[in-house]
């Protein structure tokens, strides 16, 4: 007998066992993906962390994954969705095969198959809590785009998600220019994850670079970036605001 | 346990305006292609104008996501029009589509606020003007979106259209020529431009006239 009873609304227009169902809340989640295109593809980065709230639970987790021929899938958000993306994505790419017609599902094609499954998902309220980045090189087409769990898409030369929309989007519409060579590339990405590391509490020195171009993709092994914490302003960060944290 | 209440919304504002202008043989339609959330920017270089039908096109800010949804369906439906009348939908028609398609989600809406334009059945200039379910008039000018309250004042001191109330019944056209119009779009987008947050970057112009489509872009401010 609830003697304090519940004063929220019913707004829910399915009943209350459904709820249960539906995503509430993510619980093991990747942070950052950061993406570029460059002279002969895209270069996409991401670290190898997957936490559950504030702790570090897993190390190892990998959010970049090869999609068919032409294309390379980065996410973050909750990984067991992500991981459920990647069956389904896994069917699409074998239906693809199955008509052994010559042809095959490009990034662009990719893309928009899964800004469709992200925005009817979040139309059920039940959405698939991940960002996701798709890049991909056909025909010596390049293309890098992005959706949100609620269906939001683009793409662009550059993007990123979560943290890295705020930190390393502003160096890259800095320093990114059309053709990049792959060191570039490579030096522009690790710049921008090295201040996620810093500055991302959810962020793990344990990295890994993914590169697609015409013929095919590459994800390197992971390493770690090296750090500098001896800056002045980190050392003594009170140094010119008293009393500041 | 109490139910548990959301913590995610279905909805996103992603910015922009858009505006329309009817003349008496030709239509304007404009739309920045700034995408924002919140107070971050997404891309500078997003097209919030779909075209419909031969001499329809809408421009439509809000929800990228809806929007992106509703174009993909009114082009399906447009589609199917074609294959079973042998003949593109006039802008009159569109606009009835759009009316019905927004309201057949009056309780789920989409979160998109369209201007339609074109040209009706008599090479007319047309502008409709909606709201996110579906509400819809014509008129000879409007805009939507986030610098709509910043732009539709100009406008009116500019092009002040008839009232749809009035009889006898007046033309909602301007009295504007297209090169006079498109000026004043521009003029628009740049005022806006300084003081909606959400309005800026690049600006993209569709005109529709007797001789087809045509495109241009101008560059807004980016800050």
């Amino acid at each position: 007998m609830n003697f304090m009873a519940s004063k929220q609304p019913e707004n829910s227009l399915l009943g209350p066992e459904a709820d249960s169902q539906r995503t509430l809340y993510p619980y093991v989640t990747g942070t950052s993906v950061v993406a570029l295109k460059y002279k002969d593809g895209i270069l996409m980065a991401a670290d190898m962390g997957g936490s559950y709230g504030s702790t570090l639970r897993y190390k190892s987790v990998e959010r970049m994954k090869s999609i068919g021929k032409h294309s390379l899938l980065g996410a973050s958000g909750e990984i067991s969705d992500f991981q459920e993306i990647l069956r389904y994505l896994d069917e699409l790419i074998l239906y693809d095969n199955m008509w052994d017609d010559g042809n095959s599902l490009g990034p662009k094609e990719v893309h928009n198959y899964l800004t469709r499954v992200m925005y009817n998902r979040r139309n059920k309220f039940n959405p698939l809590w991940n960002s996701l980045v798709l890049g991909g090189v056909k025909n010596g087409q390049k293309y890098l785009g992005t959706v949100s769990m609620i269906g939001v898409n683009f793409e662009d030369n550059h993007v990123a998600t979560g943290f890295g929309n705020h930190l390393a989007r502003p160096i890259l519409r800095q320093e990114w220019h059309e053709n990049l060579s792959y060191e570039d590339g490579v030096r522009l990405l690790e710049k921008c994850m090295r201040v996620l590391l810093y500055r991302d509490r959810s962020a793990i020195n344990k990295l890994q670079i993914a590169k697609i171009t015409e013929e095919g993709t590459t994800i390197s092994r992971p390493y770690s970036l090296k750090t500098y914490w001896e800056f002045s302003a980190f050392a003594n960060p009170a140094q010119g605001a008293v009393g500041t944290w | 346990m109490p139910k548990q209440q959301a913590n995610w919304s279905p909805y996103d504002n992603n910015g922009g305006s858009c505006v329309a202008i009817a003349g008496a043989d030709y239509c304007v339609i404009a739309a920045d292609t700034r995408m924002s959330t919140g107070y971050n920017i997404l891309t500078r270089d997003y097209s919030k104008i779909c075209k419909l039908a031969d001499k329809c096109v809408m421009a439509s800010s809000g929800f990228q996501a809806d929007v992106k949804a509703l174009q993909k369906h009114l082009a399906a439906r447009h589609l199917i029009y074609q294959h079973q009348h042998n003949k593109q939908m006039s802008c009159p028609a569109m606009a009835q589509l759009l009316s019905n398609t927004l309201y057949y989600k009056r309780f789920f809406p989409y979160y998109s606020f369209n201007v339609l334009g074109g040209l009706d059945n008599e090479g007319k200039g047309c502008v409709f003007t909606y709201d996110a379910v579906g509400s819809y008039e014509k008129v000879g000018y409007s805009s939507q979106g986030s610098g709509s309250t910043l732009i539709m004042p100009f406008l009116d001191n500019q092009l002040k259209s008839p009232s749809p109330l009035l009889l006898p019944v007046q033309d909602a056209v301007t009295p504007l020529a297209e090169a006079e119009a498109v000026d004043l779009v521009k003029t628009v987008f740049a005022s806006a431009s300084e003081r909606d947050i959400y309005t800026g970057d690049k600006l993209e112009i569709v005109v529709i006239n007797a001789d087809g489509i045509r495109r241009e872009y101008m560059d807004l401010r980016k800050d």
